[in-house]
């Protein structure tokens, strides 16, 4: 088997597989004040330590949470409240136009059900947000705006951001700032206190930690209104039981990517290279989207004209080869890609795409078993053809 | 062989695909999602591909051990199936959705694309044989009556019939049932979905009223040509219908009356006796064959209505369809339905009902 969806989700490390097996079968809430609590506490509060500062956080200013969706929650629309509340004139939202459905649904939420607008911004034909189209979305009066959301790296076309420059442009009018980084800290260094915004959010299984744990990192003078309330175990942000051997797996996964990153970047790198131009040597037609460079070094994405992405992904599934359309599904059916949309491509283009991520554990033979599987799917989803949209 | 099996979420299609892999098959499974807007929770026995409904797809796909997808057909059944129910209905006939989408969705779109990616037919959960005979693949009845659907496949060509399999032809609902149960598979107990699928709270009347402009015109005495009544538009009635006509006791005989004539154009709905529906003569447009062309002349049975009795008749193929000849008479025969033609067991071939008289 060739697994080539690791941005949807990446095996955990052995490290954190151990470090989190360690602690399951223990006793102890972090919250109860008796010696197992407390140590379960430590736990938590040693790990916190660490995933802040492998993120450039201070230990504060980390929400752990129980996922990426639910940190991109809070951060859009927990920002997008405690604005208005601080000033009833902030009743507007900007994301981008290419971000992942855990920020544009709550952004489109927020505009029909709870009195907020909403800006989309655009992007380039590779999928960036630029500075001069995030000042056009402001427009000329940016007073109202609550909170901009912009993706740090896209998760389907692994299109990189320029945060730093994006977030100086909010900067100027005082405006809050969230960014999805879900995608990046495997392949980035990823630091809060460098990219100038409020909000940012990670998710556990997409480093190597384990599902169902993530954090959002808000600046301590950002104030956020919570969307679970409970016994506010985490700053009054965030409430429920603490999953200390998922942080835990959290932080020794982040800590694992730290040391390694730099190596893996270019051993991957160049096994993603050598994929995209194997692939591009099979079909000369394929459109490899997104940018050359300002792209996540595990992603190549391609539009494979005629040929729907479903049928492509079901004839390399039957070959043992793992990958994605990189859209996401209603009911188990790939939607066209609204990232590709937005980056300007037909709506059958934007049905016709593959994405392959690859991880830490990718080798040369899981290139090799795409590349030899691929010219059979090509010719038989080609003869398949396009439905109609 | 590699085998498409397509999964509805109910339990005859998975102890299709599950009696398929067994063959010996190489099974992958595929939910057609035909809802643009699917609801989360099937409402008793209606209404159709529901997510819950694609769940319990993925659950027996996972018992049988075949990969599963979900294939996007919509924008076809929306045009195919529901564009085309609309449309014939506005046009004064009577169609049936389901025979439209074993034609155009099943047995064209999902079988050619499976061709083309590469399998060597699609297996479904209907119950109807094939057998092969002298002249290829022969679509035939299934052995249990109650159940037999060969009369809403009768549109399948040779060639389709030639790449399909239907595992369940050879037994009845009870045997399906009891296998499902002893498979493990969960919806062994789910209801049988009745009625039309894309109209899930089954009033026709009133889904067809919300599609089609309509505008009241008169009920008017087939025997006699006087205006008994008005009604709310021609398109919602159905030749043979009864009900709905709500016109009291008009003739004062106490007989019933039925609809025996609509016509859309002038908008008007003719009424009668029972016995104005007899007729003796189909014709019928748009033949498909499921194998070679009958000879003119030549008995046959044909059957008129999905769950209807099949009656001794001859046919004749003319330029524009078949001529059938009934050798008793008929009571109530809609334009727009299909004749479906059978040699004992064996479809013959299925044809548009476009009109129908009494010749004496």
């Amino acid at each position: 088997m060739a697994y080539l969806d690791h941005a949807a989700t990446t095996p955990m490390f052995p490290e954190a597989v151990a470090a989190m097996s360690e602690l399951l079968a223990l006793p102890g809430n972090p919250s109860s004040l008796h010696a197992s609590g407390r140590l379960s506490r430590r736990h938590v509060e040693e790990a916190r330590e660490t995933v802040a500062r492998v993120l450039g956080a201070r230990a504060g200013e980390v929400v752990f949470t129980a996922g990426g969706t639910e940190a991109d929650n809070i951060g859009l629309k927990g920002l997008a409240w405690a604005e208005r509340e601080r000033d009833s004139k902030k009743r507007r939202v900007v994301v981008s136009a290419i971000e992942h459905h855990a920020i544009l649904d709550p952004a489109e939420w927020l505009r029909d059900d709870d009195e907020f607008e909403l800006t989309l911004v655009a992007v380039d034909e590779y999928g960036r947000v630029t500075p001069e189209a995030l000042r056009a979305a402001l427009g000329e009066d940016p007073s109202d705006v609550a909170v901009v959301s912009i993706m740090l790296a896209n998760n389907e076309v692994g299109t990189v951001n320029d945060i730093v420059a994006l977030s100086a442009v909010t900067r100027e009018h005082g405006i809050r700032f969230h960014t999805d980084a879900v995608q990046a800290p495997a392949w980035l260094n990823v630091r809060h206190d460098e990219l100038g915004v409020c909000a940012m959010t990670v998710s556990g299984h997409k480093v190597g930690g384990p599902h169902g744990v993530g954090a959002l990192v808000i600046s301590r003078d950002c104030v956020v209104t919570p969307l679970v309330h409970g016994g506010g175990q985490e700053r009054d942000v965030r409430s429920g039981t603490l999953d200390t051997p998922a942080i835990v797996a959290f932080a020794k996964a982040l800590e694992v990517v730290e040391a390694r990153r730099e190596s893996e970047v270019a051993r991957v790198s160049a096994l993603r290279d050598q994929l995209v131009q194997r692939v591009q040597e099979i079909a000369p037609d394929a459109v490899y989207n997104g940018h050359a460079d300002e792209r996540l070094a595990n992603n190549a994405h391609f539009t494979f004209p005629g040929c729907l992405g479903d049928s492509l992904l079901m004839l390399l599934d039957a070959q043992g080869v793992e990958c994605s359309v990189g859209s996401a599904c209603s009911a188990g059916v790939p939607q066209p890609s609204h990232v590709l949309l937005a980056m300007g491509a037909s709506a059958n283009d934007a049905r016709s795409t593959l994405r392959f991520t690859l991880g830490y554990s990718s080798t040369q033979d899981d290139v090799d078993a795409l590349i030899a599987a691929l010219p059979s799917a090509l010719e038989r989803a080609r003869r398949a053809g396009m439905p109609k949209s | 062989m590699k085998v498409l099996a397509a999964l509805s979420g109910g339990v005859d299609s998975a102890v299709a695909a599950a009696r398929a892999a067994e063959a010996g098959h190489d099974v992958t499974a595929v939910h057609l999602a035909l809802s643009r807007n699917p609801q989360s929770h099937r409402t008793g026995a209606r209404g159709c591909c529901t997510i819950e409904d694609s769940n319990d797809a993925f659950r027996a796909a996972d018992m049988i051990g075949a990969p599963f997808y979900v294939w996007d057909l919509s924008a076809e059944f929306q045009e195919k199936v529901i564009e085309d129910f609309i449309s014939e209905y506005s046009h004064g006939r009577t169609p049936n959705p389901c025979l439209r989408c074993n034609e155009s969705i099943k047995f064209e779109a999902v079988l050619e694309r499976a061709m083309a990616l590469g399998f060597d037919a699609v297996v479904t959960g209907h119950y109807a044989q094939i057998v092969h005979g002298p002249h290829g693949a022969e679509l035939h009845r299934a052995v249990d009556p109650d159940k037999d659907q060969s009369y809403v496949l009768g549109v399948m060509t040779a060639e389709q019939i030639s790449h399909s399999m239907f595992p369940l032809g050879d037994s009845t609902k009870t045997q399906v049932r009891a296998e499902a149960e002893a498979r493990g598979i969960l919806v062994a107990q789910k209801p049988d979905s009745h009625d039309i699928c894309f109209i899930p709270d089954g009033d026709t009347a009133g889904w067809l009223a919300r599609q089609i402009e309509t505008e009241p015109g008169d009920v008017i005495d087939a025997e006699t040509g006087n205006k008994v009544g008005t009604h709310k538009g021609a398109q919602a009635f159905t030749v043979g219908q009864r009900r709905g006509l709500a016109l009291g006791n008009p003739t004062g005989d106490g007989e019933r009356r039925y609809v025996v004539d609509v016509d859309v154009k002038q908008n008007i709905v003719m009424i009668g006796p029972p016995t104005l529906l007899d007729i003796n003569v189909i014709e019928a447009v748009n033949p498909r064959w499921g194998g070679p062309l009958p000879v003119n002349g030549q008995d046959i049975e044909v059957q008129v209505r999905a769950h209807g009795e099949s009656l001794p008749a001859t046919v004749e193929v003319t330029a524009d369809g078949v001529t059938i000849r009934l050798k008793e008479f008929l009571r109530g025969v809609a334009a727009g339905q299909a004749a479906v033609m059978y040699e004992g067991t064996r479809v013959i071939g299925s044809a548009t009902i476009s009109r129908s008289r009494r010749e004496s």
